[in-house]
């Protein structure tokens, strides 16, 4: 498991860890059944607070991505599908309010938005060299 | 008692002098948990570290450690390791009569670890005390006491005099040894930059009083720290201003976090960290006028450990909070001191 912690992001250090760990689980770097270190163990390896990587690892637990073992340490959960859909969906939705957030302080309209976002997902199939950018509906 | 606390502290007093004493303090570590007690030099953490570890009586109130109720059993030091500041053991002795000699004092006293943390602290069994380093002296002080298995490490100022390798090298013993969840760590600092990161929980100490005790992002929370020009931070009604300091371009304190938003546009509100915490609270003098004229030459000698306001206490029974609320060198208590 690789957790690199920033001093400087401002975000707060569980929220970290909550994010790396889960990132890995979503991107399959952590599979099913990986064994992650204990609290106790992560504390010390990361020198900040247990009670820090206890609320990482109970929100995980929550989130459904891990289950703990008391007094062991904690492995990685079978990925729920339509928990990934949800978690997927929720980055979306946020990734889109700070859209509408910036676009309303720019000025722009709804036609506008909509043209960017045909504009980003023309360039990422061009990027991708998938040849003639065809007018189906996904986005991949 | 609680056995799922590593000790509590409960209303304790003790007289050290005609002008200084610990009052009613009060507060309580989990098992299995790192607390810092962190305050200016001569804030009491010392006594309290003594009184916890029942090396000085006490007047009133009650110590639990380890879920026994001091005067505990003998063998309650066995469960307990200290490092104090100065190594308590003789300069000529070599480390090898070190566990010669303390041996005999510890049921199970584990001479195989001892070697083995001396090896992993680089530290030479034929060294003499007197000659080791500071660092080198509190690493052989934290053998012994793992060497006998403490389950409550209990160390005084371990981080001042030392470098900040060896101050990374102790925050990395202490995550070793916690990494069994029946043992904790009490440490007393006034260099905060260690706890902000390992600390749990952290109790800070002012005056001899306990001003604020709980978790980390507890304390955290609970302040914020205001800045604005010469004027700014002046009255703003409901807001005690706590250790304010003004120059001729700025003033700057720490406010309650609830009161912050009374104090108006024009201040920068942002979160603290505990080194500014215990600065302002430590603060002995919180100046009220900007210029450092008679008044200020006046300011700068009266502890608020020297006020009679401080010698009558009709506030036995008080919990952290109300300490907090009364006993923090606000601006209020700077108008008495001038008076």
């Amino acid at each position: 498991m690789r957790v690199v912690l920033s001093n400087s992001s401002g975000v707060p250090l569980y929220q970290q860890i909550k994010e790396q760990v889960g990132t890995a689980i979503l991107s399959g770097e952590l599979a099913e059944g990986d064994a992650l270190p204990s609290v106790r163990a992560l504390a010390r390896d990361l020198r900040i607070s247990i009670i820090t990587t206890t609320r990482a690892y109970t929100e995980l637990a929550a989130e459904g991505f891990i289950a703990t073992v008391p007094g062991k340490g904690a492995y990685v959960l079978p990925l729920d599908s339509a928990l990934v859909r949800e978690q997927l969906l929720r980055q979306v939705e946020d990734g889109l309010q700070t859209a509408l957030d910036a676009a309303r302080r720019a000025g722009l309209q709804r036609d506008d938005l909509i043209q960017i976002l045909d504009g980003l997902i023309q360039a990422e199939r061009h990027d991708a060299g998938s040849g003639v950018p065809s007018d189906s509906g996904a986005v991949r | 008692m609680r056995s799922d606390l590593a000790f509590a502290l409960r209303g304790v007093g003790t007289a050290v002098s005609g002008t200084f004493a610990l009052r009613d303090v009060s507060f309580e570590l989990p098992t299995g948990y790192v607390m810092g007690l962190i305050g200016a030099n001569g804030a009491g953490k010392t006594t309290t570290i003594r009184c916890l570890l029942g090396m000085r009586p006490i007047d009133t109130g009650e110590i639990e450690l380890l879920g026994h109720r001091l005067p505990g059993p003998v063998d309650l030091r066995q469960d307990v390791g200290v490092v104090f500041d100065h190594a308590h053991l003789v300069g000529d002795w070599r480390l090898v009569q070190v566990e010669r000699t303390l041996r005999p004092f510890y049921e199970r006293w584990d001479g195989v670890r001892y070697r083995q943390l001396l090896d992993e602290f680089g530290l030479d069994l034929r060294a003499k005390v007197k000659d080791l380093s500071r660092g080198m002296s509190m690493k052989l002080m934290i053998a012994v006491a793992l060497s006998h298995h403490a389950r409550l490490l209990v160390f005084d100022e371990p981080t001042s005099g030392l470098d900040p390798v060896a101050r990374d090298e102790l925050v990395g013993i202490i995550g070793d040894f916690l990494l069994d969840e029946g043992r904790s760590v009490l440490f007393s600092t006034h260099i905060t930059a260690d706890l902000d990161r390992i600390g749990d929980y952290v109790t800070l100490i002012h005056d001899g009083r306990i001003v604020r005790t709980g978790t980390k992002d507890e304390l955290l929370d609970a302040y914020r720290v205001v800045r604005g020009g010469p004027d700014d931070l002046s009255g703003a009604v409901g807001v005690q201003l706590i250790g304010v300091r003004r120059t001729s371009t700025g003033a700057q304190a720490l406010v309650r976090t609830e009161e912050a938003d009374l104090l108006g546009g024009n201040v920068l509100i942002e979160a603290p960290t505990l080194e500014e915490i215990a600065v302002h609270v430590g603060a002995r003098v919180p100046r009220r006028s900007p210029d450092p004229g008679a008044e200020s030459h006046r300011d700068a000698d009266p502890h608020p450990a020297a006020e009679p306001h401080h010698g009558a206490g009709p506030d036995h029974g008080a919990g952290p909070d109300h300490g907090a609320s009364r006993h923090e060198p606000d601006s209020s208590m700077s108008t008495k001191g001038i008076a």
